[in-house]
């Protein structure tokens, strides 16, 4: 059984110039122990989808699905309340900006904590122990001293690696990634895209890895799709999107790369591109 | 064709820190003697991760900010701003294009009034003129006189950009200093800015100096590369030699900590995975 299966997502926001389609159709399926990648660039609709399956859309999103199961479970058809103990417990989410996505006004103990206390219901002791110990596991030093610490006294890095703590803190099932690494040097890129994937590989979670960068997918998927306008353009294996990729706005996407120049000019994407609203059929092997 | 446009010498620049009731005063020491020459239609990419001193170097180059020690030139002639302060002469020889094209346009400000300002400040030329030349500018990066009269907000990031680096040809500059250009953009309009760089660069013997983390924008983009590590350079030479053979130690972690995304590395990744 898959551990997380969409079919046929649509998500629109309503504006003022009436309601704009960010997802248009897109099925997904993640089986446990599997890196997914999914591509795109701004306005792809990529992290639109995960964050309705989290449930983090506002009021003005509008999510419909044929099916939305995460381990069985119709996602959908849950309450409020039930669909919290999932969140943040056997789904987790890691986020761009790791300085933002904490809380300034809490030590990052509090907050480690903070997940323990709401799903795992552990007393104080056990919660510091299992503080301390994620801490160690994302890599960082003195974890005992730096449980008191604010998140702004904590660089970039060791931000995310504290995201990354409080997102493994309940060993989830599925993580889930949105660039988790655009905001970093690309040493510590380098780092977090080494933990994440070992972790992945210890505790035997899914991960679902947002991005536009091609070279992290190439360095950490197994399974990759490609979204262009709310639309899926592509679904392959790493080594044949890499090698052989159908979709023209793959092929694009790839050429685009500085690093495949061929000659003193790149080619861009406009110079091959399709019709405004392209059909997904076509590209979808 | 080998006229040296820009030339550091030993550049320092000092930071000073003042201390509060329990902390004592500092020193940081962001850019710590740097020498470096670029000829003209060259360009120098300055590449370091955040906090190496490169966007310092950038203030320094581009005039803002004057160096703590050091001689700077420009078209051979020497320049320094704490001393002499700075001629319009001056101003008008090096140009900055910045990283956010968000953050850089006024958002009351029509494009035409953003191409047009640097003239009018600058030179003594009649509206009429000021308006032919921003027309023609837009042109130049591939914009239309229909955009004259709108406002940034009506443009996407690949545009703002666009807008941005016209701004800076305006004045005809022998000079453009490019802060991270390109991070803010996605990929396809990041080859349409890189595109747009290179023609420019051939069509008005451009020369410049690219700051930048990316180093397969630099690796496409340089003529010569500067590597910046804790204020220091720890490596200057042409592209091929940095590339090929990278002497320092930060130079080679920066070279492996780049993803490759190319059929062979992801072939050796798989492998590895199904060995473990």
């Amino acid at each position: 059984m898959p551990l997380l299966e969409i079919k046929n997502l649509t998500v629109s926001f309503d504006t003022a110039a009436g309601p704009f389609m960010a997802v248009q159709g897109i099925d997904l399926s993640i089986e446990p122990r599997e890196v997914l990648a999914i591509v795109g660039e701004s306005g792809s609709g990529k992290s639109v989808a995960m964050l309705a399956v989290m449930g983090l859309l506002p009021n003005t999103a509008t999510v419909k699905a044929d099916r939305m199961a995460f381990g069985g479970v119709d996602l959908l058809g849950l309450s409020p309340s039930e669909r919290r103990k999932i969140v943040g417990k056997d789904i987790s989410m890691i986020f761009q900006e790791p300085i933002a996505s904490l809380n300034p006004c809490f030590t990052v103990g509090f907050q480690i904590e903070e997940v323990l206390r709401f799903h795992m219901g552990m007393d104080r002791a056990q919660r510091r122990a299992r503080a301390i110990e994620l801490m160690k596991l994302v890599g960082i030093a003195d974890p005992e001293e730096r449980l008191s610490s604010f998140p702004h006294q904590m660089s970039g890095g060791q931000c995310q690696r504290v995201m990354i703590a409080i997102a493994i803190a309940c060993n989830p099932k599925l993580l889930i990634a949105d660039e988790p690494t655009t905001a970093l040097d690309v040493t510590i890129q380098k780092q977090i895209l080494d933990l994440l994937v070992s972790l992945q590989a210890k505790y035997g979670m899914g991960l679902i890895m947002i991005t536009h960068n091609m070279g992290v997918v190439a360095e950490t998927a197994d399974r990759v799709i490609v979204q262009y306008k709310g639309r899926k353009m592509e679904e392959a294996d790493v080594l044949s999107l890499f090698e052989s990729p159908k979709s023209n706005y793959t092929r694009a996407l790839l050429s685009a790369l500085p690093e495949n120049a061929v000659g003193d000019r790149l080619p861009t994407i406009s110079d091959m591109l399709f019709e405004p609203a392209p059909s997904a059929a076509g590209a979808v092997s | 064709m080998s006229v040296t446009v820009l030339e550091g010498k030993n550049i320092v620049r000092d930071y000073h820190v003042g201390g509060g009731l329990f902390r004592p005063a500092r020193t940081v020491h962001a850019v710590k003697g740097v020498s470096f020459t670029v000829r003209k239609g060259k360009t120098l990419a300055i590449v370091g991760e955040s906090g190496c001193g490169k966007s310092t170097l950038a203030r320094i180059i581009t005039l803002i900010d004057p160096a703590t020690s050091g001689e700077l030139f420009i078209d051979g002639n020497k320049v320094d701003i704490a001393k002499d302060g700075l001629s319009k002469e001056m101003r008008r020889k090096v140009q900055i294009v910045f990283q956010n094209p968000y953050g850089s346009l006024n958002p009351r400000q029509k494009i035409g009034d953003v191409l047009g300002e640097p003239l009018l400040i600058n030179t003594d030329k009649p509206a009429e003129e000021r308006r032919d030349l921003a027309m023609k500018m837009l042109k130049k990066v591939g914009l239309g006189p229909e955009h004259y009269n709108r406002y940034p907000h009506m443009f996407s990031g690949g545009q703002r950009q666009r807008i941005a680096i016209a701004r800076a040809l305006m004045l005809n500059p022998s000079l453009l200093v490019l802060d991270e250009p390109v991070s803010a953009l996605d990929l396809s309009v990041q080859a349409q800015v890189l595109n747009l760089l290179a023609d420019l660069q051939d069509e008005f013997q451009l020369t410049y100096v690219f700051i930048s983390h990316d180093l397969s924008v630099v690796r496409y983009i340089a003529d010569d590369v500067m590597v910046m590590y804790f204020g220091e350079a720890v490596e200057y030479g042409s592209r091929a030699e940095v590339f090929a053979d990278p002497k320092h130690n930060y130079t080679r972690t920066l070279f492996a900590a780049t993803p490759r995304a190319d059929v062979a590395s992801i072939k050796a990744r798989l492998a590895r995975k199904k060995a473990a």
